[in-house]
Protein backbone atom coordinates (compact mmCIF):
# COMPACT_ATOMS: atom_id res chain seq x y z
CA UNK A 1 0.00 0.00 0.00
CA UNK A 2 0.91 3.46 -0.93
CA UNK A 3 1.73 5.24 2.25
CA UNK A 4 -0.04 8.89 2.50
CA UNK A 5 1.77 11.83 2.71
CA UNK A 6 0.41 13.85 5.51
CA UNK A 7 0.59 17.74 5.40
CA UNK A 8 3.01 19.23 7.44
CA UNK A 9 2.15 22.04 9.45
CA UNK A 10 3.29 25.16 6.52
CA UNK A 11 3.46 28.32 8.64
CA UNK A 12 4.99 26.83 11.59
CA UNK A 13 8.56 25.69 11.57
CA UNK A 14 9.53 22.27 13.10
CA UNK A 15 11.58 22.37 16.21
CA UNK A 16 14.58 20.51 14.14
CA UNK A 17 17.76 22.56 15.02
CA UNK A 18 15.89 26.09 15.47
CA UNK A 19 14.79 25.81 18.89
CA UNK A 20 11.50 26.14 20.75
CA UNK A 21 9.65 29.30 19.72
CA UNK A 22 11.15 30.19 16.41
CA UNK A 23 7.53 30.94 14.30
CA UNK A 24 7.49 32.12 10.74
CA UNK A 25 4.88 33.76 9.96
CA UNK A 26 6.53 35.12 6.35
CA UNK A 27 2.95 36.08 5.07
CA UNK A 28 1.88 38.65 7.87
CA UNK A 29 5.57 40.12 7.67
CA UNK A 30 6.34 41.70 10.91
CA UNK A 31 6.48 38.87 13.02
CA UNK A 32 8.73 37.05 11.24
CA UNK A 33 11.40 35.91 14.07
CA UNK A 34 13.50 33.40 12.05
CA UNK A 35 16.98 33.82 12.86
CA UNK A 36 18.64 34.42 9.21
CA UNK A 37 21.81 32.82 9.93
CA UNK A 38 19.64 29.25 10.75
CA UNK A 39 17.02 28.81 8.18
CA UNK A 40 14.29 25.83 8.76
CA UNK A 41 15.25 22.88 5.81
CA UNK A 42 12.01 22.42 4.00
CA UNK A 43 13.58 19.43 1.40
CA UNK A 44 17.05 17.42 2.79
CA UNK A 45 19.17 15.57 0.35
CA UNK A 46 21.08 13.26 1.87
CA UNK A 47 24.44 11.49 -0.13
CA UNK A 48 21.73 11.25 -3.42
CA UNK A 49 23.25 9.77 -6.35
CA UNK A 50 21.30 9.02 -9.92
CA UNK A 51 21.81 6.79 -12.26
CA UNK A 52 20.60 6.62 -16.29
CA UNK A 53 21.16 2.89 -16.85
CA UNK A 54 24.48 2.29 -15.66
CA UNK A 55 25.75 5.70 -16.02
CA UNK A 56 26.10 7.92 -12.79
CA UNK A 57 24.66 11.63 -13.54
CA UNK A 58 24.43 12.85 -9.98
CA UNK A 59 26.67 11.65 -7.33
CA UNK A 60 26.19 11.43 -3.36
CA UNK A 61 25.09 14.85 -2.83
CA UNK A 62 23.85 16.31 0.40
CA UNK A 63 21.67 19.77 0.10
CA UNK A 64 19.66 21.31 2.19
CA UNK A 65 16.99 23.63 1.01
CA UNK A 66 16.01 26.61 3.37
CA UNK A 67 11.99 27.69 3.70
CA UNK A 68 10.82 30.58 1.82
CA UNK A 69 14.27 31.22 0.37
CA UNK A 70 15.75 31.14 -3.28
CA UNK A 71 18.01 28.65 -4.07
CA UNK A 72 20.15 28.64 -6.96
CA UNK A 73 21.62 26.01 -8.90
CA UNK A 74 24.33 26.91 -11.20
CA UNK A 75 27.03 25.05 -13.05
CA UNK A 76 28.16 23.79 -16.45
CA UNK A 77 25.81 22.40 -18.84
CA UNK A 78 25.53 18.28 -18.18
CA UNK A 79 26.79 18.05 -14.47
CA UNK A 80 23.52 16.97 -13.27
CA UNK A 81 21.09 20.10 -11.84
CA UNK A 82 18.35 19.08 -13.64
CA UNK A 83 18.42 15.66 -12.76
CA UNK A 84 18.93 16.85 -9.75
CA UNK A 85 15.91 18.92 -8.44
CA UNK A 86 13.61 16.37 -10.52
CA UNK A 87 14.70 13.84 -7.90
CA UNK A 88 12.88 16.17 -5.54
CA UNK A 89 9.20 15.63 -6.83
CA UNK A 90 9.79 12.27 -8.37
CA UNK A 91 9.38 13.45 -11.89
CA UNK A 92 12.67 11.31 -13.01
CA UNK A 93 10.64 8.19 -12.28
CA UNK A 94 9.31 8.74 -15.81
CA UNK A 95 12.39 8.36 -16.88
CA UNK A 96 12.55 4.29 -17.72
CA UNK A 97 16.03 3.52 -16.60
CA UNK A 98 16.23 6.08 -13.69
CA UNK A 99 16.93 4.90 -10.15
CA UNK A 100 18.20 6.74 -7.36
CA UNK A 101 20.12 6.29 -4.04
CA UNK A 102 20.34 8.15 -0.82
CA UNK A 103 17.38 10.19 0.78
CA UNK A 104 15.40 12.60 0.12
CA UNK A 105 13.56 14.22 2.64
CA UNK A 106 10.55 16.76 2.83
CA UNK A 107 9.75 18.54 6.06
CA UNK A 108 11.29 15.11 7.09
CA UNK A 109 9.54 12.63 5.50
CA UNK A 110 11.39 10.33 3.41
CA UNK A 111 10.17 11.02 -0.54
CA UNK A 112 12.40 8.77 -2.50
CA UNK A 113 10.68 5.70 -0.28
CA UNK A 114 8.80 2.94 -3.26
CA UNK A 115 5.57 3.26 -1.00
CA UNK A 116 5.83 6.75 -1.29
CA UNK A 117 3.49 8.00 -4.12
CA UNK A 118 5.27 10.41 -6.68
CA UNK A 119 1.28 11.98 -7.06
CA UNK A 120 1.05 13.32 -3.71
CA UNK A 121 4.72 14.44 -4.16
CA UNK A 122 4.11 16.49 -6.99
CA UNK A 123 1.66 18.56 -5.39
CA UNK A 124 3.48 19.36 -2.55
CA UNK A 125 6.40 19.94 -5.14
CA UNK A 126 5.58 22.05 -7.77
CA UNK A 127 7.82 22.58 -11.26
CA UNK A 128 8.01 25.40 -13.79
CA UNK A 129 9.81 24.04 -16.92
CA UNK A 130 12.26 25.72 -19.26
CA UNK A 131 9.98 25.65 -22.38
CA UNK A 132 6.61 27.32 -21.03
CA UNK A 133 4.01 24.63 -21.39
CA UNK A 134 0.66 26.17 -20.80
CA UNK A 135 -1.87 23.40 -21.69
CA UNK A 136 -3.73 24.17 -25.20
CA UNK A 137 -6.75 25.34 -23.14
CA UNK A 138 -8.46 28.54 -21.49
CA UNK A 139 -6.59 30.85 -19.10
CA UNK A 140 -8.69 30.17 -16.42
CA UNK A 141 -8.67 26.32 -17.55
CA UNK A 142 -5.00 26.35 -17.56
CA UNK A 143 -5.01 27.54 -13.99
CA UNK A 144 -8.08 25.51 -12.35
CA UNK A 145 -6.64 22.03 -13.89
CA UNK A 146 -4.51 21.27 -10.87
CA UNK A 147 -6.88 22.36 -8.09
CA UNK A 148 -9.58 20.64 -10.11
CA UNK A 149 -7.69 17.20 -10.01
CA UNK A 150 -6.28 17.62 -6.65
CA UNK A 151 -9.79 17.81 -4.74
CA UNK A 152 -10.06 21.20 -4.23
CA UNK A 153 -13.40 21.95 -2.52
CA UNK A 154 -13.17 26.12 -2.42
CA UNK A 155 -14.12 28.63 -5.07
CA UNK A 156 -12.12 28.05 -8.34
CA UNK A 157 -12.56 31.38 -9.19
CA UNK A 158 -11.41 32.91 -6.39
CA UNK A 159 -8.18 30.54 -6.81
CA UNK A 160 -7.88 31.25 -10.30
CA UNK A 161 -7.75 35.01 -9.35
CA UNK A 162 -5.28 34.77 -6.52
CA UNK A 163 -3.03 32.60 -8.75
CA UNK A 164 -2.62 34.66 -11.34
CA UNK A 165 -2.57 37.60 -9.02
CA UNK A 166 0.15 36.15 -6.83
CA UNK A 167 1.96 35.19 -10.23
CA UNK A 168 1.64 38.61 -11.77
CA UNK A 169 -0.24 38.21 -14.91
CA UNK A 170 -4.10 38.98 -13.30
CA UNK A 171 -4.18 42.55 -14.62
CA UNK A 172 -2.90 41.43 -18.31
CA UNK A 173 -5.19 38.73 -18.19
CA UNK A 174 -8.58 39.31 -16.54
CA UNK A 175 -10.07 40.18 -19.65
CA UNK A 176 -9.31 37.19 -21.55
CA UNK A 177 -9.69 34.21 -19.29
CA UNK A 178 -11.58 32.41 -21.94
CA UNK A 179 -9.03 32.84 -24.24
CA UNK A 180 -6.18 30.24 -25.04
CA UNK A 181 -3.43 29.84 -22.67
CA UNK A 182 -0.97 29.56 -26.23
CA UNK A 183 -1.92 32.81 -27.65
CA UNK A 184 0.16 34.58 -24.15
CA UNK A 185 3.76 35.91 -24.90
CA UNK A 186 6.52 33.69 -23.91
CA UNK A 187 6.79 35.41 -20.54
CA UNK A 188 2.80 35.75 -20.08
CA UNK A 189 3.32 31.84 -20.74
CA UNK A 190 5.84 31.15 -18.36
CA UNK A 191 4.06 33.28 -16.02
CA UNK A 192 0.54 31.34 -16.56
CA UNK A 193 2.59 28.55 -15.67
CA UNK A 194 3.56 29.66 -12.47
CA UNK A 195 0.25 30.75 -12.02
CA UNK A 196 -0.71 27.49 -12.66
CA UNK A 197 1.73 25.52 -10.13
CA UNK A 198 0.69 27.98 -7.31
CA UNK A 199 -2.75 26.75 -7.73
CA UNK A 200 -2.34 23.72 -5.94
CA UNK A 201 -0.58 25.71 -3.38
CA UNK A 202 2.65 23.44 -2.62
CA UNK A 203 5.33 23.80 -0.42
CA UNK A 204 7.92 23.91 -3.14
CA UNK A 205 8.64 25.25 -6.09
CA UNK A 206 11.26 24.07 -8.65
CA UNK A 207 11.94 26.11 -11.93
CA UNK A 208 14.26 24.29 -14.23
CA UNK A 209 16.29 27.42 -16.37
CA UNK A 210 11.97 29.00 -16.34
CA UNK A 211 14.06 32.65 -17.90
CA UNK A 212 16.41 31.04 -20.52
CA UNK A 213 13.54 31.21 -23.46
CA UNK A 214 12.16 34.46 -22.42
CA UNK A 215 13.65 38.49 -22.82
CA UNK A 216 15.31 40.35 -20.60
CA UNK A 217 12.43 42.38 -19.41
CA UNK A 218 9.96 39.08 -19.05
CA UNK A 219 13.10 37.57 -17.14
CA UNK A 220 13.52 40.37 -14.66
CA UNK A 221 9.45 39.96 -14.21
CA UNK A 222 9.88 36.42 -13.34
CA UNK A 223 12.66 37.34 -10.69
CA UNK A 224 10.61 40.29 -9.24
CA UNK A 225 7.77 37.76 -8.93
CA UNK A 226 10.01 34.89 -7.16
CA UNK A 227 10.95 37.67 -4.95
CA UNK A 228 7.34 37.98 -4.12
CA UNK A 229 6.60 34.37 -4.30
CA UNK A 230 9.19 33.63 -1.86
CA UNK A 231 6.72 34.84 0.84
CA UNK A 232 4.57 32.17 0.59
CA UNK A 233 6.99 29.35 -1.19
CA UNK A 234 9.97 28.06 -1.12
CA UNK A 235 12.01 28.09 -4.46
CA UNK A 236 14.70 26.58 -6.41
CA UNK A 237 15.82 27.58 -9.38
CA UNK A 238 18.02 26.31 -11.79
CA UNK A 239 20.01 28.39 -14.07
CA UNK A 240 22.63 29.45 -16.60
CA UNK A 241 22.60 32.78 -15.97
CA UNK A 242 24.95 33.97 -13.31
CA UNK A 243 23.61 37.19 -13.20
CA UNK A 244 20.30 35.90 -12.17
CA UNK A 245 21.71 33.43 -9.64
CA UNK A 246 23.25 37.11 -8.39
CA UNK A 247 20.23 38.86 -8.16
CA UNK A 248 17.25 36.87 -7.22
CA UNK A 249 18.64 33.81 -4.85
CA UNK A 250 19.61 33.92 -1.19
CA UNK A 251 21.52 30.58 -1.64
CA UNK A 252 23.59 29.18 -4.27
CA UNK A 253 24.86 25.63 -4.81
CA UNK A 254 27.39 25.12 -7.64
CA UNK A 255 27.63 22.05 -8.54
CA UNK A 256 30.15 20.43 -11.47
CA UNK A 257 31.18 17.29 -13.23
CA UNK A 258 34.03 15.08 -12.91
CA UNK A 259 36.32 12.81 -14.83
CA UNK A 260 33.81 10.24 -14.82
CA UNK A 261 30.70 13.12 -15.95
CA UNK A 262 28.93 12.48 -12.91
CA UNK A 263 27.76 15.45 -11.35
CA UNK A 264 28.65 16.58 -7.66
CA UNK A 265 28.16 19.56 -5.62
CA UNK A 266 31.37 21.70 -5.13
CA UNK A 267 30.25 24.08 -2.82
CA UNK A 268 26.85 25.52 -1.25
CA UNK A 269 26.42 28.49 0.75
CA UNK A 270 24.80 32.50 0.96
CA UNK A 271 24.68 33.82 -2.58
CA UNK A 272 27.04 36.82 -1.87
CA UNK A 273 29.70 34.36 -0.23
CA UNK A 274 29.89 32.44 -3.29
CA UNK A 275 29.80 35.09 -6.06
CA UNK A 276 32.42 37.75 -3.75
CA UNK A 277 34.41 34.87 -1.82
CA UNK A 278 34.32 31.05 -2.88
CA UNK A 279 36.15 29.12 -1.18
CA UNK A 280 36.93 26.57 -3.98
CA UNK A 281 39.07 27.56 -7.26
CA UNK A 282 36.62 25.62 -9.29
CA UNK A 283 33.63 27.53 -7.87
CA UNK A 284 36.16 31.18 -8.54
CA UNK A 285 36.58 29.91 -12.08
CA UNK A 286 33.13 29.20 -12.86
CA UNK A 287 31.55 32.39 -11.17
CA UNK A 288 34.25 34.62 -12.63
CA UNK A 289 33.44 32.95 -16.01
CA UNK A 290 36.61 31.19 -16.43
CA UNK A 291 35.63 28.03 -16.68
CA UNK A 292 37.07 25.98 -19.01
CA UNK B 1 2.13 45.03 -6.05
CA UNK B 2 0.04 43.44 -3.45
CA UNK B 3 -0.05 39.76 -3.43
CA UNK B 4 -2.47 38.59 -1.45
CA UNK B 5 -1.15 37.33 1.90
CA UNK B 6 -3.49 34.60 2.48
CA UNK B 7 -0.95 31.85 4.85
CA UNK B 8 -1.44 28.66 2.71
CA UNK B 9 -2.16 26.81 5.68
CA UNK B 10 -5.12 28.48 6.32
CA UNK B 11 -6.37 26.34 3.00
CA UNK B 12 -5.51 23.43 3.66
CA UNK B 13 -9.30 22.23 4.21
CA UNK B 14 -10.65 23.01 1.43
CA UNK B 15 -8.33 20.66 -0.29
CA UNK B 16 -9.71 16.92 -0.73
CA UNK B 17 -6.47 15.20 -2.73
CA UNK B 18 -8.56 11.80 -1.66
CA UNK B 19 -5.78 9.84 -3.48
CA UNK B 20 -7.39 6.47 -2.38
CA UNK B 21 -10.50 7.35 -4.42
CA UNK B 22 -7.76 8.68 -7.52
CA UNK B 23 -5.73 5.39 -7.10
CA UNK B 24 -8.81 3.25 -7.59
CA UNK B 25 -10.14 5.08 -10.60
CA UNK B 26 -6.95 4.74 -11.99
CA UNK B 27 -6.69 1.35 -11.51
CA UNK B 28 -10.45 0.70 -12.64
CA UNK B 29 -9.07 2.49 -16.10
CA UNK B 30 -6.04 0.96 -16.21
CA UNK B 31 -8.28 -2.33 -16.25
CA UNK B 32 -11.13 -1.30 -18.91
CA UNK B 33 -7.94 -0.98 -21.02
CA UNK B 34 -6.71 -3.85 -19.98
CA UNK B 35 -10.29 -5.71 -20.88
CA UNK B 36 -10.42 -3.60 -24.24
CA UNK B 37 -7.00 -5.12 -25.56
CA UNK B 38 -7.93 -8.44 -24.02
CA UNK B 39 -11.49 -8.43 -26.35
CA UNK B 40 -9.51 -7.46 -29.23
CA UNK B 41 -6.88 -10.58 -28.72
CA UNK B 42 -9.27 -12.79 -28.46
CA UNK B 43 -11.05 -12.01 -31.35
CA UNK B 44 -8.47 -12.26 -33.03
CA UNK B 45 -6.95 -15.18 -31.47
CA UNK B 46 -10.80 -16.67 -32.25
CA UNK B 47 -10.56 -15.99 -36.08
CA UNK B 48 -7.32 -17.15 -36.33
CA UNK B 49 -7.97 -20.52 -34.68
CA UNK B 50 -11.27 -21.08 -36.89
CA UNK B 51 -9.01 -20.61 -40.03
CA UNK B 52 -6.24 -22.15 -39.06
CA UNK B 53 -8.06 -25.47 -38.21
CA UNK B 54 -10.39 -25.30 -40.78
CA UNK B 55 -7.50 -24.68 -43.79
CA UNK B 56 -4.37 -26.00 -42.60
CA UNK B 57 -5.42 -29.65 -43.74
CA UNK B 58 -5.53 -28.61 -47.12
CA UNK B 59 -2.97 -25.90 -47.06
CA UNK B 60 -0.04 -27.82 -49.76
CA UNK B 61 2.04 -27.23 -52.69
CA UNK B 62 -0.89 -28.32 -54.76
CA UNK B 63 -3.33 -25.72 -52.94
CA UNK B 64 -0.74 -22.66 -54.42
CA UNK B 65 0.31 -23.95 -57.55
CA UNK B 66 -2.91 -25.59 -58.64
CA UNK B 67 -5.94 -24.26 -60.31
CA UNK B 68 -9.80 -24.04 -59.47
CA UNK B 69 -11.40 -27.49 -59.57
CA UNK B 70 -14.25 -29.50 -59.00
CA UNK B 71 -12.30 -31.72 -57.40
CA UNK B 72 -11.38 -29.90 -54.03
CA UNK B 73 -8.49 -32.68 -53.73
CA UNK B 74 -7.11 -30.95 -57.08
CA UNK B 75 -8.27 -27.42 -56.58
CA UNK B 76 -6.28 -24.50 -56.05
CA UNK B 77 -5.48 -20.47 -55.81
CA UNK B 78 -2.49 -19.95 -58.21
CA UNK B 79 -4.32 -17.81 -60.53
CA UNK B 80 -6.00 -15.60 -58.11
CA UNK B 81 -2.78 -15.60 -56.16
CA UNK B 82 -1.26 -14.21 -59.12
CA UNK B 83 -4.16 -11.86 -59.61
CA UNK B 84 -3.94 -10.57 -56.25
CA UNK B 85 -0.49 -9.44 -56.79
CA UNK B 86 -0.89 -7.77 -60.30
CA UNK B 87 -3.53 -5.91 -58.63
CA UNK B 88 -1.33 -5.36 -55.64
CA UNK B 89 1.54 -4.02 -58.19
CA UNK B 90 -0.54 -1.87 -59.83
CA UNK B 91 -2.57 0.01 -57.14
CA UNK B 92 0.93 0.56 -55.52
CA UNK B 93 1.99 2.18 -58.60
CA UNK B 94 -1.01 4.32 -59.38
CA UNK B 95 -2.51 5.15 -55.81
CA UNK B 96 0.90 6.02 -53.84
CA UNK B 97 2.56 8.61 -56.08
CA UNK B 98 -1.04 9.86 -57.10
CA UNK B 99 -2.05 9.43 -53.19
CA UNK B 100 1.02 11.26 -51.54
CA UNK B 101 1.53 13.82 -54.31
CA UNK B 102 -2.09 15.18 -53.51
CA UNK B 103 -1.24 15.16 -50.16
CA UNK B 104 2.01 17.21 -50.68
CA UNK B 105 -0.27 19.82 -52.82
CA UNK B 106 -2.94 19.93 -50.02
CA UNK B 107 -0.66 20.36 -46.82
CA UNK B 108 2.21 22.22 -48.66
CA UNK B 109 1.13 24.37 -51.52
CA UNK B 110 -2.64 25.01 -50.89
CA UNK B 111 -3.76 27.74 -49.08
CA UNK B 112 -6.36 27.53 -46.44
CA UNK B 113 -8.99 29.32 -49.06
CA UNK B 114 -12.37 27.80 -49.08
CA UNK B 115 -11.93 25.60 -51.74
CA UNK B 116 -9.08 24.16 -50.49
CA UNK B 117 -10.91 23.34 -47.57
CA UNK B 118 -14.05 22.02 -48.89
CA UNK B 119 -11.41 19.72 -51.01
CA UNK B 120 -9.96 18.20 -47.65
CA UNK B 121 -12.85 17.77 -46.29
CA UNK B 122 -14.40 15.70 -49.43
CA UNK B 123 -11.97 13.68 -49.74
CA UNK B 124 -12.08 12.68 -46.07
CA UNK B 125 -15.84 11.75 -47.20
CA UNK B 126 -14.82 9.91 -50.54
CA UNK B 127 -13.30 7.22 -48.15
CA UNK B 128 -16.50 6.62 -46.84
CA UNK B 129 -17.80 5.85 -50.18
CA UNK B 130 -19.49 2.49 -50.22
CA UNK B 131 -16.83 0.26 -52.54
CA UNK B 132 -19.33 -0.85 -54.10
CA UNK B 133 -20.17 2.61 -55.73
CA UNK B 134 -16.28 2.82 -57.09
CA UNK B 135 -16.81 -0.43 -58.38
CA UNK B 136 -20.01 1.09 -60.51
CA UNK B 137 -18.04 4.01 -61.37
CA UNK B 138 -14.95 1.46 -62.21
CA UNK B 139 -17.46 -0.43 -64.51
CA UNK B 140 -18.41 2.65 -66.50
CA UNK B 141 -15.24 4.55 -66.45
CA UNK B 142 -12.28 2.17 -66.79
CA UNK B 143 -14.34 -1.00 -68.16
CA UNK B 144 -16.71 0.82 -71.12
CA UNK B 145 -15.33 4.34 -72.13
CA UNK B 146 -11.89 3.83 -71.46
CA UNK B 147 -12.43 0.35 -73.16
CA UNK B 148 -10.27 -1.95 -70.94
CA UNK B 149 -12.35 -4.36 -71.00
CA UNK B 150 -12.69 -6.79 -68.01
CA UNK B 151 -9.08 -6.98 -67.26
CA UNK B 152 -6.60 -6.91 -64.02
CA UNK B 153 -5.83 -3.39 -65.09
CA UNK B 154 -9.22 -2.27 -64.77
CA UNK B 155 -9.55 -3.79 -61.38
CA UNK B 156 -6.38 -2.27 -59.92
CA UNK B 157 -7.72 1.26 -61.17
CA UNK B 158 -10.48 0.73 -59.24
CA UNK B 159 -9.35 -0.48 -56.65
CA UNK B 160 -6.69 2.32 -56.85
CA UNK B 161 -9.45 4.83 -56.38
CA UNK B 162 -11.01 3.35 -53.33
CA UNK B 163 -7.92 3.55 -51.36
CA UNK B 164 -6.65 6.89 -52.59
CA UNK B 165 -8.70 8.91 -49.72
CA UNK B 166 -7.08 6.69 -47.42
CA UNK B 167 -3.38 7.71 -48.34
CA UNK B 168 -4.19 11.12 -48.91
CA UNK B 169 -5.82 11.55 -45.45
CA UNK B 170 -2.80 9.46 -43.89
CA UNK B 171 -0.26 11.41 -45.63
CA UNK B 172 -1.49 14.69 -44.94
CA UNK B 173 -1.95 14.47 -41.25
CA UNK B 174 2.29 13.13 -41.23
CA UNK B 175 3.03 15.92 -43.50
CA UNK B 176 0.94 18.49 -41.05
CA UNK B 177 2.62 17.07 -37.94
CA UNK B 178 6.26 18.43 -38.98
CA UNK B 179 6.88 20.72 -36.65
CA UNK B 180 7.31 24.49 -38.48
CA UNK B 181 10.35 25.02 -37.13
CA UNK B 182 11.64 22.13 -39.64
CA UNK B 183 10.62 24.13 -42.42
CA UNK B 184 11.55 27.41 -41.54
CA UNK B 185 15.55 26.11 -40.71
CA UNK B 186 15.66 24.10 -44.58
CA UNK B 187 14.03 27.51 -45.31
CA UNK B 188 16.97 29.91 -44.02
CA UNK B 189 19.40 27.71 -45.53
CA UNK B 190 18.93 29.50 -49.11
CA UNK B 191 16.50 25.57 -49.85
CA UNK B 192 13.74 26.13 -52.51
CA UNK B 193 10.32 24.80 -51.39
CA UNK B 194 10.71 21.63 -53.36
CA UNK B 195 14.03 20.97 -51.39
CA UNK B 196 12.66 21.67 -48.71
CA UNK B 197 9.84 19.32 -49.28
CA UNK B 198 12.14 17.07 -50.39
CA UNK B 199 14.98 17.09 -47.48
CA UNK B 200 12.95 18.13 -44.50
CA UNK B 201 9.18 17.56 -44.54
CA UNK B 202 9.04 14.03 -46.47
CA UNK B 203 11.78 12.62 -44.42
CA UNK B 204 10.21 13.26 -41.43
CA UNK B 205 6.49 12.50 -42.20
CA UNK B 206 7.97 9.09 -44.23
CA UNK B 207 6.98 7.37 -41.39
CA UNK B 208 3.52 8.34 -41.11
CA UNK B 209 2.97 8.07 -44.59
CA UNK B 210 4.27 4.87 -44.42
CA UNK B 211 2.15 3.57 -42.41
CA UNK B 212 -1.12 5.16 -44.07
CA UNK B 213 0.17 3.06 -46.92
CA UNK B 214 -0.31 -0.06 -45.35
CA UNK B 215 -3.27 0.18 -43.51
CA UNK B 216 -4.09 1.10 -47.79
CA UNK B 217 -2.32 -1.88 -48.97
CA UNK B 218 -4.44 -4.35 -46.79
CA UNK B 219 -7.45 -2.63 -47.62
CA UNK B 220 -6.30 -3.51 -51.69
CA UNK B 221 -5.96 -6.55 -51.15
CA UNK B 222 -8.86 -7.77 -49.04
CA UNK B 223 -11.19 -5.69 -51.00
CA UNK B 224 -14.30 -8.16 -53.15
CA UNK B 225 -17.19 -6.66 -53.89
CA UNK B 226 -15.93 -3.55 -56.24
CA UNK B 227 -13.99 -6.54 -58.42
CA UNK B 228 -17.27 -8.15 -58.85
CA UNK B 229 -18.72 -5.47 -60.72
CA UNK B 230 -15.34 -4.65 -62.97
CA UNK B 231 -15.23 -8.48 -64.10
CA UNK B 232 -13.40 -10.73 -61.55
CA UNK B 233 -14.36 -14.30 -62.02
CA UNK B 234 -14.97 -16.81 -59.83
CA UNK B 235 -13.72 -19.74 -61.90
CA UNK B 236 -10.20 -18.72 -63.48
CA UNK B 237 -7.79 -22.06 -64.54
CA UNK B 238 -5.04 -19.77 -66.35
CA UNK B 239 -2.85 -17.18 -65.42
CA UNK B 240 -4.49 -13.57 -65.48
CA UNK B 241 -2.49 -10.86 -68.21
CA UNK B 242 -2.50 -7.55 -66.84
CA UNK B 243 -4.27 -6.09 -70.06
CA UNK B 244 -5.86 -8.78 -71.42
CA UNK B 245 -8.54 -11.59 -70.63
CA UNK B 246 -10.31 -12.51 -67.29
CA UNK B 247 -8.67 -12.54 -64.01
CA UNK B 248 -9.82 -13.27 -60.28
CA UNK B 249 -8.42 -12.22 -56.88
CA UNK B 250 -7.80 -14.34 -53.72
CA UNK B 251 -11.32 -12.66 -51.22
CA UNK B 252 -13.14 -13.82 -54.77
CA UNK B 253 -11.97 -17.17 -54.98
CA UNK B 254 -12.93 -17.61 -51.26
CA UNK B 255 -16.25 -15.33 -51.59
CA UNK B 256 -16.75 -18.48 -54.60
CA UNK B 257 -16.14 -21.39 -52.34
CA UNK B 258 -17.30 -20.15 -48.89
CA UNK B 259 -20.25 -20.15 -50.18
CA UNK B 260 -20.80 -23.55 -51.89
CA UNK B 261 -22.69 -26.04 -49.52
CA UNK B 262 -19.79 -28.68 -49.72
CA UNK B 263 -17.59 -28.49 -46.23
CA UNK B 264 -14.65 -29.41 -47.99
CA UNK B 265 -14.55 -25.90 -50.25
CA UNK B 266 -15.41 -24.30 -46.97
CA UNK B 267 -11.44 -25.90 -46.05
CA UNK B 268 -10.31 -24.54 -49.34
CA UNK B 269 -11.70 -21.06 -48.43
CA UNK B 270 -10.08 -21.58 -45.02
CA UNK B 271 -6.79 -22.45 -46.69
CA UNK B 272 -7.65 -19.10 -48.93
CA UNK B 273 -8.10 -16.84 -46.15
CA UNK B 274 -4.29 -18.29 -44.74
CA UNK B 275 -2.78 -16.95 -48.09
CA UNK B 276 -3.94 -13.35 -48.32
CA UNK B 277 -3.11 -13.60 -44.56
CA UNK B 278 0.04 -14.45 -45.24
CA UNK B 279 0.63 -12.04 -48.34
CA UNK B 280 -0.80 -9.37 -46.29
CA UNK B 281 2.03 -10.21 -43.78
CA UNK B 282 4.96 -10.60 -45.89
CA UNK B 283 3.79 -6.92 -48.02
CA UNK B 284 3.13 -5.30 -44.55
CA UNK B 285 6.39 -5.85 -43.30
CA UNK B 286 8.07 -4.95 -47.02
CA UNK B 287 6.45 -1.08 -45.76
CA UNK B 288 7.82 -1.79 -42.33
CA UNK B 289 11.16 -2.40 -43.75
CA UNK B 290 10.93 0.60 -45.98
CA UNK B 291 9.57 2.71 -43.21
CA UNK B 292 12.90 1.91 -40.63
CA UNK B 293 14.94 2.27 -43.88
CA UNK B 294 13.74 5.89 -44.56
CA UNK B 295 13.26 7.03 -40.37
CA UNK B 296 17.05 5.89 -39.58
CA UNK B 297 18.17 9.09 -40.84
CA UNK B 298 15.72 10.54 -38.56
CA UNK B 299 17.28 11.29 -35.26
CA UNK B 300 14.68 13.35 -33.03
Amino acid sequence: MNVELTEAPIRESTTDGTGPGVRILAADGPTRTQPLDEPETVVELRDVSCYYGTFRAVRNVDLKIARQRITALIGPSGCGKSTLIRTINRMNDLVPTYRSEGTVLLDGQDLSARDVDPVAVRRRVGMVFQKPNPFPKTIWENVAFGPKINGFKGDLNELVEKSLRRAALWDEVKDKLKQSGMALSGGQQQRLCIARTIAVEPEVILMDEPCSALDPRATLQIEELMAQLKRDYTIVIVTHNMQQAARASDTTVFMTMGEDRAGYVVEQGETVGIFTNPKHQLTEDYVSGRFG
Amino acid sequence: MTPSATPVANVAGRWEPDLARRRLSGTIFYGACLGAIGILLLTLLLILWDVLSQGLPWLDAQFLTGVPSRKTAQAGIFPALIGSLEVAIIVALVAFPIGVGAAIYLAEYAGNSRLTRALRTNISNLSGVPSVIYGIFGLAIFVRVMGLGFTVISGALTIALLIMPVVVIASMEAIKAVPQAQRDGAYALGASRWQMVREAVLPAAAPGIMTGIILAMARAIGETAPLILVGAFTFVTFIPQPFDGGYTVLPIQVLDWATRPQADFHGLAAAAIIVILILMFILNGLAILVRARLSRHIQW
